[in-house]
């Protein structure tokens, strides 16, 4: 199942008061593939990753027209369970936001509401996370002190870890590394990659250069519209809007 | 003329230091006067005896439990109804009129005159339900009072809980109620404490309110149907009558060592509560 979709965008927008934050969007992300999305600030980056786990839906301004196919099912249609979809679709911030709780905690948060008490399955499931984060070196001699002491590398690293312990299906990161110095960057990056076999992964980016490095397919958001979306070599090398040539090259955004 | 920036600066500090400074003495007199009328009054008998002639002789056994008692009783109602419905102004509605409504109704409520409470408390609880005067009624009515005061220092508090945490439990697969549960409430919990000791200390220092409500018999209560007097309302008792003065002074310093002791358990515990989270 290499090239199979598991979310499918449908004419798909997202309104925030008065504001069209995406115009009708049509993509799809292919399953076991790092999608990349890049585009200038406000191009409706975020408000897409958003949608895709109904995050928006917490936010009483916001409203939204089309479809979203998760395995082919709408996840917008009335009856659809929006918490246990995001335990199929987890979410990674743009800054690392670790509950004010111990490390182990923030891992096992997430876990204990999907009914997970026993301390053995616990605890293997929390190193399982931290390892496939590439944190549990690092940590595992203080899993239970408070997580707000690690540093912001560690704790983004910590964030992906309490969503991978989860074992989701796709994993959303919005601009995962933009507060991140170079080597947490790359160590992140090593993570995603690694994880690809996995999991579906879908990273909102900043940085053209992240998405030239990890990602398989890229779109190019620009003001709420899809301007393109093909392989990640092809839109940095030769894509066929000028406006994506413009933007992948440094000319404006 | 115009006065150097620099004199300026000097005269300011000299101005805000000289009015915390008086703050601060006019609190320590207070204290120190109070304190020192009364403690010579104060022995273990004072504290564990039962009052004779009105209170002129023995001590204040009954009037320490109805403390105890009636402010207890207070919270134990006010609070899960104040947090309760700050939990749902705050995170089940969206602002609209009206939230507004409510907001400036338990506003309006928090001002409103002790008094006033003790007489509704009165003609409602006490005449109208035939409740009678009793720890019920009073703490009814006390709750009712404090309510407001509960319900705004709670919200601000959950207010205040960064948004990000609701959206990181939220992602992970909470319900609203989950989150609320296990993320917003417990970093509330400073604030919707200091709101509960600021109530706690309204009640212990209430008398209009009480003596209306809770009646102020000296027996000591077997029941919540039982009639009780508060230190303060013993205190006010004592004084307003000329039964004793020393005895008032002795009250009054119980029940300021009582609140003081009462803060500083709580700020204590809180205090551990939150290290542990964040340790």
């Amino acid at each position: 199942m290499t090239d199979a979709v598991k979310i499918a965008n449908r004419n798909f927008s997202v309104f925030y008061g008065a504001t069209q934050a995406l115009r009708g969007i049509t993509l799809d992300v292919p399953a076991h593939r790092i999608l990349g999305i890049i585009g200038p600030a406000g191009s409706g980056k975020t408000a897409l990753l958003r949608a895709m786990n109904r995050l928006n839906d917490l936010n009483p301004d916001c409203r939204v027209e089309g479809q979203i196919l998760l395995d082919g099912v709408d996840i917008y249609q009335p009856d659809f369970d929006a918490v246990r979809l995001r335990k199929r679709v987890g979410m990674v911030f743009a800054l690392p936001v670790p509950l004010p709780l111990s490390l182990f905690d923030n891992i096992a948060y997430g876990l204990r509401l999907s009914g997970i008490r026993a301390r053995s399955r616990l605890n293997a499931l929390v190193e399982r996370g931290l390892q496939a984060a590439f944190l549990w070196d690092e940590v595992k001699d203080r899993l239970h002190t408070s997580a707000m002491r690690l540093s912001g590398g560690q704790q983004q690293r910590l964030c992906l870890a309490r969503v991978l312990a989860m074992e989701p299906e796709v994993i959303l990161l919005d601009e995962p590394c933009s507060g991140l110095d170079p080597i947490s960057t790359a160590r992140i990056e090593e993570a995603l990659i690694a994880l690809k076999s996995k999991y579906t992964i879908v990273l909102v980016t900043n940085n053209t250069k992240q998405a030239a490095r990890v990602a398989d397919t890229t779109a190019f958001l620009l003001q709420g519209d899809l301007v393109e979306v093909g392989p990640t070599s092809l839109i940095f090398t030769a894509p066929k809007d000028q406006k994506t040539n413009d933007y992948v090259s440094g000319r404006f955004g | 003329m115009r006065i150097p920036p620099r004199n300026t600066q000097a005269l300011a500090v000299a101005l805000l230091g000289g009015a915390t400074g008086l703050t601060l003495a006019i609190l320590v007199f207070v204290i120190v006067f109070i304190l020192g009328k009364g403690l010579p009054v104060l022995s273990l008998g004072f504290l564990l005896d039962n009052p004779q002639e009105m209170g002129k002789a023995g001590g204040i056994f009954p009037t320490l439990v109805g403390t105890l008692i009636l402010p207890l009783a207070a919270i134990i109602i006010a609070l899960p109804a104040g947090v309760g419905t700050a939990v749902y102004l705050s995170e089940y509605t969206v602002e609209n009129p009206a939230t507004r409504i409510i907001r400036f109704g338990t506003d309006c409520l928090a001002g409103i005159p002790s008094i006033i409470f003790g007489l509704f408390g009165f003609i409602f609880f006490v005449t109208t339900l035939k409740m009678g005067w009793c720890i019920l009624s009073g703490a009814l009515t006390l709750a009712i009072m404090v309510l407001p005061t509960i319900i705004r220092t709670s919200e601000e508090a959950i207010k205040a809980v960064p948004a990000s945490y609701r959206e990181v439990s939220c992602s992970l697969g909470a319900t609203r109620w989950e989150t609320v549960l296990k993320v917003v409430l417990p970093n509330a919990l400073p604030g919707i404490v200091t709101g509960v000791m600021l109530s706690i200390g309204r009640c212990i220092g209430e008398t209009a309110a009480v003596i209306f409500t809770a009646g102020a018999s000296l027996r000591l209560p077997h029941s919540v149907f039982d009639s009780t007097r508060t230190m303060a309302v013993h205190f006010y008792i004592l004084a307003r009558e000329g039964i004793s003065n020393e005895n008032a002074f002795g009250t009054a310093a119980v029940l300021i060592l009582s609140v003081l002791l009462v803060n500083s358990v709580s700020y204590w515990m809180m205090h551990r509560f939150i290290s542990r989270r964040t340790k």
